[in-house]
């Protein structure tokens, strides 16, 4: 299988407002189309933080810095554009359109379960009550979550169960039909069996989109990823294929991260 | 001694005092105003008359003439009319004052400081929400953090400034600006209720604020990583999150601005009338209390409890149901 990458991260160094020392540094992390990319490392490593630019997230607040590229490709163009350039309103929102979000704890809006999936999809504009019904239903038939709620869809989403709840949360992400999904750590709130539909999700979605996780199970990361990215103190220590990394990591930090060490 | 008794019943009478208070008051209001409720009834609601003394039984010389002048007051002449003769006791003989002998009764209706309370706290809130939610709104979710503090400290003190502070501003500078602005008395229901909406203003915006700030920042980063704007994000995800909170602090807020007394004493007027036009003077409940029991006489201190009654209920209810809604959303 050809493997085709979707984003780019080039020599991304990152700091928070008013912190003494950046939480990134140099960061060269590759992101394969279709495939799921995970990010591990100990508490404090920086790996939400890289999650979290690459949807610009942090700039909701205040004077961080940053310098390098974090490039996105642009399937109509067939280019990459470094998404740190982006300046104007609009163009985080389409941004944020391609490159969905979801959360450690469940999200679900203060609204019904139908109005949750369907919101991203007003927020773009889309109006016909039909055309919404149809990719509301198909989000969360996507998202495996349609039995258990076609019935209820004019109920509150804050009636549902953790783990329904985020589910719920990625079929809203997914009705934008995003070109990538950032999931962190989207099971470390859920009970085993949640978590189990969660990953089996994540797997699935990975036909139509391409996925960065981060997470905390190392378990998780072998199960699900393709790529495996291990972080250690705002450095990228080592970057290969899953399997690479678990059963022969060239470092001895990732080593010793992944046989429990430390961490 | 046991140590942990005296705690517990320390605390128990601590926190029973409050109940004995509330109970206290309730009782102490309802039998001051029993005499005028019993004389009055639930007619007192409407009645828009205040100290009026009408005539009830007169000499035959004079019969003629007293009755002319009864009919000129249409909206008491029924009511006397029924009552006459259980009144005949209660009557005072005005023999003093003139040769013949005047029976008398003094009528006291709540009317207008009623309408006046309610009105003058309507024009408040009317004023002041929509601009409570802007400044909670710019606090919350727009305002650099430079800015947050020193604006949020400002408004805090201004909660703090004593409402004869507000009244006096209210009557020396501000009166006179919406007089130029809108016309109309300098002294009216309008400039009582404005004034009343900005000494309500910091502490509703407060609480909205707050309120607004128990957002989970997660929340609103869940709707902005779905394309939403800010404006999208405050009426979506921020205002139904906080409703419970904002609705609170409203009504805490409309709770205050119905018992305020000093800021609305100097600005309302105090002339017990209550015509179509908000810019002229009228009276509210409180003020009607402050100016009055000074040389109140038994019947007319009746007529006050009896409106500081009605004044308890409404304020008391509005906080009931405050706590309604608090409590609702804890569940």
């Amino acid at each position: 299988m050809a493997k085709e990458l979707i984003m780019d991260i080039k020599d991304f160094s990152f700091k928070y407002a008013g912190a003494p020392k950046p939480s990134l540094m140099n960061i060269n992390l590759p992101v394969y189309k279709n495939k799921i990319t995970a990010m591990i490392g100990p508490s404090g490593c920086g790996k939400s933080t890289l999650l979290r630019s690459i949807n610009r997230i942090h700039d909701l607040y205040p004077n961080n810095e940053y310098t390098g590229e974090i490039n996105l490709l642009n399937i109509q163009k067939n280019e990459f554009e470094n998404i740190l350039d982006i300046k104007k309103e609009n163009e985080f929102i389409k941004l944020r359109q391609r490159v969905g979000m979801i959360f450690q704890k469940p999200t679900p809006f203060p609204m019904s379960i139908y109005d949750n999936v369907a919101y991203g999809l007003r927020l773009s504009g889309l109006k016909d009550k039909n055309i919404l019904d149809e990719k509301v239903e198909k989000a969360l038939k996507g998202a495996a979550i349609w039995d258990e709620t076609k019935d209820r869809l004019k109920e509150s989403a804050m009636g549902m169960s953790g783990g329904q709840q985020q589910r719920l949360c990625i079929a809203r992400a997914v009705a934008l039909k995003p070109e990538v999904i950032l999931f962190d750590e989207p099971t470390s709130a859920l009970d085993p069996i949640s978590t189990k539909a969660i990953e089996e999700l994540i797997s699935e979605l990975k036909e139509f989109v391409s996925i960065v996780i981060v997470t905390h199970n190392m378990q998780q990361a072998s199960r699900l990823s393709d790529f495996t990215a291990f972080m250690y103190i705002g450095e990228l220590i080592e970057y290969n294929k899953t399997d690479k990394i678990f059963l022969n990591p060239k470092e001895k930090l990732t080593e010793d991260y992944i046989t429990g060490r430390f961490g | 001694m046991n140590r942990e008794l005296i705690f517990k019943r320390v605390a128990f009478s601590s926190a029973t005092l409050i109940l004995v208070l509330l109970l206290s008051i309730f009782i102490m209001l309802f039998v001051s105003a029993k005499p005028a409720m019993s004389e009055y009834g639930l007619h007192f609601l409407v009645e828009s008359n205040w100290g009026k003394i009408v005539k009830i039984k007169s000499d035959k010389s004079k019969a003629i003439s007293q009755k002319t002048k009864r009919s000129a007051d249409k909206s008491d002449d029924l009511f006397a009319d029924e009552d006459s003769p259980m009144f005949s006791d209660q009557t005072m003989p005005g023999n003093d004052q003139s040769e013949q002998v005047v029976k008398t009764k003094t009528i006291y209706g709540g009317f207008v400081p009623i309408m006046g309370t309610i009105l003058s706290t309507l024009i408040a809130m009317v004023f002041s929400m929509p601009i409570a939610m802007g400044i909670a709104v710019f606090l919350s979710e727009i305002a650099p953090k430079i800015i947050v503090k020193p604006v949020g400290i400002a408004i805090e003190l201004l909660a703090a400034i004593p409402s004869i502070i507000y009244g006096m501003w209210g009557l020396f500078y501000f009166a006179p600006l919406i007089q130029k602005v809108i016309g109309g008395s300098q002294i009216s229901l309008l400039t009582a209720g404005l004034v009343l909406g900005i000494m309500i203003l910091p502490f509703m915006a407060a609480i909205t604020r707050d309120a607004m700030n128990t957002t989970p920042d997660v929340l609103k980063e869940s709707a902005y990583s779905l394309g939403a704007t800010k404006f999208e994000v405050v009426k979506d995800i921020i205002f139904p999150y906080a409703k419970v909170g904002i609705i609170g602090s409203v009504i805490l807020s409309l709770g205050r601005a119905l018992g305020e007394t000093m800021a609305v004493a100097f600005l309302i007027g105090s002339v017990f009338k209550i015509s179509g036009s908000l810019t002229s003077p009228s009276i509210s409940i409180p003020v009607v209390l402050a100016n009055n029991f000074g040389e109140a006489d038994p019947q007319m201190m009746s007529a006050l409890f009896y409106l500081a009654f009605i004044l308890f209920i409404l304020s008391f209810g509005i906080i009931a149901l405050a706590k309604f809604y608090f409590l609702r959303g804890r569940r």
